[in-house]
């Protein structure tokens, strides 16, 4: 049986002689996203700014003015409405109510409920989350506080276990794959939920997984072959690992899109991430740390190899039966 | 690499074996499995269940408002009890803090050992709950230390906690968890519960009831209030109305045996029924033969409930509420004398409620799309490594199941981010044997023999394996520790699957290869 090969034996792409272009690129990308989320803001959900929502499914997709003037009439505020899936599901934003009074919420909710079970028989409640301001606030809070701590744990442990350039030149793709996702959100309005934070964890250990791997033959090929330059070294790494990046790519792209087709929609918002931050985490494996390590003056510099730790570490490995 | 002792091969086998019995019950249906004797299940998060979860915040401020004034009413006591009696002026809270005066000078040293005897040490450091300070020789002043606050408001959270609890299953619903978060929250969540409403209501309310004599004297607007005598809401007078009672409660909920809802004979409306335990059943019978013809008040947080007369001395030890009851709310505040007042007033500041309409339907899809995606996986393995990539499909499925009887034994629950993390750590356990098989033949590439090759790929990739996997890991440990609810499930079944799946891709694949080896020695391998 021939075996599926989907990157051919012996690459031999020449990455590094492209980085210049690559660097100009990705730096425009970056300041685009960056400027997008600036300029269109995040489509925050109540779980990071406080209010009610309320998604209610219909029995055949509602007249959206209709739901729209209903609520309105209610008192209860500036209904924001949207539709989602089949339209049959609508999701009704709602501010939170100031006062005080713990049934206040459920007041707002058995009234947008009892109206619109009344004009729209068959109508059913899916979801209701009521956050309050304070709690929103601390949310938002932990969640970035969550990422920036997962990038520095991350960024030390490359340090420690490689050299000072991996470590720094990890942590700017990463930044990279996160101005990458922001700028996804700004320009799609996806709702950023609590389960986004999670995606964007996940995205920052799966590319930081990808860069490792690259780094660990990088530092391999170090030992290897003293005489080469860095350039060489880089390409034959990127090179020799391609395989293996794309395979696992796009096994997790295939897991990943079932996920997205079949998933239904709660989850919809956190899968398209996902699948964007794959897709980025491993073109910055590439393009951003790996050349990256050029410019920070990475070197196999064999007189510096005596009090690397990454030298020490791999000169307790063999290789000698290695030509 | 071949050597491969029958005991280590009986050690894998035993522990994959033993891991995979635990996702069992999972499996089957609840009721055939309740006959088990043991019986571990994962259970489903609030998203796929559908249910209420509650996120309740205590009044911290009121708490120590309330500490402040106990301790004025203790302080004015212990003074009056005093031998001989301590005379004190300018007893006042202000600031957070409680100020008086000594009247004698000569008293002050009898005054600081009776305020002594009224704080209490805090910890091992020594420190105290009050701070007492003396200026100008005869004023105290008395404020509350921050280690006294938060040991107070620790006491009350766990006694506010076992309240909910009895609160909850008043209520009859189904195994409901209640958690403590940070110092001064808990949240609450009743899987199944559709409406909120009516658990939001009984955990909004402290319940404090009181039974407090009513005052004799009436005041007009604006005029002092007699000494130890407070102007209370009265429900049942109308709108506005107030009523004037005495500050010192006769008796307290904490003096009822157990209440219930019911109804009066004679006209049919809804009361609750109480009884008193032994103890406040004497004081009760007591208080009412000393006062025939007096009234009294029912106090439920500070608001009379009624006030009825003293006809006959009441010897029983039991009696009835009545007041503008339905009969939900009757049952309400039955529920709620039974399991004790709360110690601290608790305000919800979250709430989230999923049908379970919703839940169903992202159970179904998600498992659909869990099958699609391991059948991709395994497709795409088995067509890109041959019979090395069966090994790893085989591995995927053994560490799918483990990973459900690892949540099934530690009790974490599945959510709908819980099964994307099914799915992607799918992916991430298929790249290490990626990484392994691209590796070995890398090694066939560059001349060696098969068995030089498949022994360089597992040891070459192992390191990698483990540095990916420990990146990860750290990313999973941050969101499991910071995130909340759904957030939490997905990092449990993150970080369980990085465990299993670096055994199961790793140790049980090459046991398989180099058992494959030993017996066919092949001379060449597809890969």
């Amino acid at each position: 049986m021939r075996l599926l090969k989907i990157v051919p034996d012996n690459t031999n792409i020449g990455f590094v002689s492209l980085r210049g272009w690559a660097f100009g690129l990705t730096l425009l990308l970056s300041i685009a996203a960056l400027g997008v989320t600036f300029a269109r803001g995040l489509n925050l959900g109540v779980d990071f700014v406080g209010g009610i929502m309320i998604e209610e499914k219909f029995t055949s997709p509602p007249d959206a003015d209709k739901v729209r003037v209903l609520i309105e009439k209610l008192g209860v505020g500036t209904a924001s409405l949207q539709a989602i899936d089949d339209g049959k599901s609508v999701s009704i934003r709602l501010p939170r109510p100031e006062s005080s009074d713990p049934a206040a919420t459920n007041k707002v909710v058995d009234k947008v409920q009892g109206a619109l079970s009344q004009a729209f028989p068959g109508a059913t409640l899916s979801k209701q989350d009521a956050v309050s301001g304070k709690v929103s606030g601390e949310l938002l809070w932990k969640g970035g506080l969550a990422v920036a701590l997962a990038i520095l744990g991350i960024g030390l442990f490359a340090i420690f276990r490689f050299e000072w350039q991996f470590g720094v030149s990890t942590v700017v793709a990463i930044v990279h794959d996160l101005l990458m996702t922001l700028g996804f959100f700004a320009i799609t309005r996806f709702e950023v939920d609590l389960t986004i934070v999670a995606a964007v964890l996940t995205i920052i250990g799966y590319s930081i997984n990808d860069k490792i791997v690259i780094d660990d033959r990088i530092r391999e090929n170090m030992r290897r072959y003293r005489k080469m330059e860095m350039p060489g070294i880089i390409d034959l790494s990127v090179n020799e690992t391609l395989p293996r990046t794309v395979m696992t790519s796009l096994t997790i792209l295939l897991a990943l899109i079932a996920m997205l087709i079949f998933g239904g929609h709660v989850l919809r918002g956190f899968t398209a991430a996902m699948i964007l931050g794959i897709i980025v985490g491993t073109y910055s494996s590439i393009y951003v740390s790996s050349s990256l390590l050029i410019t920070l003056g990475l070197r196999a510099d064999p007189k510096a190899e005596g009090d690397a730790p990454a030298a020490r570490r791999d000169g307790r490995m063999s290789y000698k039966d290695v030509p | 690499m071949l050597d491969f002792p029958r005991s280590k091969i009986i050690a894998i086998v035993g522990v994959l074996v033993a891991l995979m019995l635990l996702a069992v019950p999972s499996f089957f249906p609840e009721r055939i499995t309740n006959s088990w004797p043991a019986h571990p299940r994962v259970s489903l998060g609030l998203d796929l269940a559908g249910g209420s979860r509650l996120l309740l915040e205590a009044d911290v401020n009121a708490l120590i408002a309330q500490r402040l004034e106990t301790m004025h009413d203790q302080i004015a006591g212990g003074m009056d009890k005093a031998s001989p009696k301590i005379a004190i002026g300018d007893i006042s809270v202000a600031d957070g803090q409680l100020s008086f005066m000594v009247r004698d000078p000569g008293q002050v040293d009898a005054a600081r050992e009776v305020l002594n005897n009224l704080t209490q040490g805090v910890g091992l450091t020594g420190q105290r709950d009050w701070d007492i300070s003396v200026i100008n020789s005869t004023n105290f002043v008395v404020k509350p230390t921050q280690a006294g606050i938060d040991q107070a408001v620790k006491v009350a959270m766990t006694a506010a906690q076992s309240v909910i609890d009895k609160r909850i299953n008043g209520f009859g619903t189904k195994e409901p968890t209640i958690v403590a978060e940070g110092a001064s929250r808990i949240a609450v969540e009743v899987p199944g519960l559709q409406n909120p409403q009516a658990l939001k209501e009984a955990l909004g309310k402290t319940a404090k009831l009181e039974f407090k004599m009513v005052a004799d004297s009436v005041v007009q607007p604006g005029q002092a209030l007699p000494l130890g005598t407070q102007l209370l809401p009265y429900a049942e007078g109308g709108k506005g109305a107030t009523i004037l009672v005495r500050r010192r409660a006769i008796l307290t909920g904490g003096d009822l045996a157990s209440a219930s809802a019911g109804k009066k004979q004679e006209d049919n409306r809804d009361i609750v029924n109480f009884s008193f335990n032994s103890e406040g059943g004497k004081t009760f019978a007591k208080i009412t033969q000393d006062n025939v013809g007096k009234r009294f008040a029912i106090v439920l947080d500070d608001v009379v409930i009624s006030a009825p007369n003293i006809n006959t001395p009441i010897l029983g030890g039991s009696g009835y509420i009545e007041g503008s009851f339905t009969p939900e709310s009757a049952n309400t505040l039955a529920v709620e004398l039974n399991s004790g007042a709360l110690p601290i007033a608790l305000k919800v500041i979250e709430e989230r409620t999923i049908g379970p309409g919703l839940g169903a339907e992202s159970i179904r899809a998600g498992i659909t799309a869990s099958i699609i995606a391991v059948v991709a996986v395994m497709l795409f393995m088995f067509v890109t490594y041959g019979r090395f990539g069966l090994y790893a499909n085989l591995a995927v499925i053994i560490n799918v199941v483990i990973i459900i009887g690892v949540m099934a034994l530690l009790g974490s629950a599945l959510t709908l981010p819980g099964i994307a993390g099914f799915v992607l750590t799918i992916g991430t356990a298929v790249d290490a044997n990626v990484l392994i098989n691209e590796r070995i033949r890398e090694e066939r590439r560059r001349g060696r023999n098969v068995i030089q090759a498949v022994e360089l790929g597992y040891k070459e990739a192992s390191r990698t394996i483990f540095e990916a996997n420990m990146t990860h890991a750290i990313s999973g440990v941050i969101m499991f520790a910071m995130g909340s609810g759904p957030v939490r499930g997905f990092a449990a079944v993150l970080l369980i699957g990085i465990c299993t799946s670096v055994f199961t891709a790793v140790v049980f694949t090459r046991m398989l290869v180099a058992l494959w080896i030993r017996r066919n020695r092949p001379s060449d391998i597809n890969i």
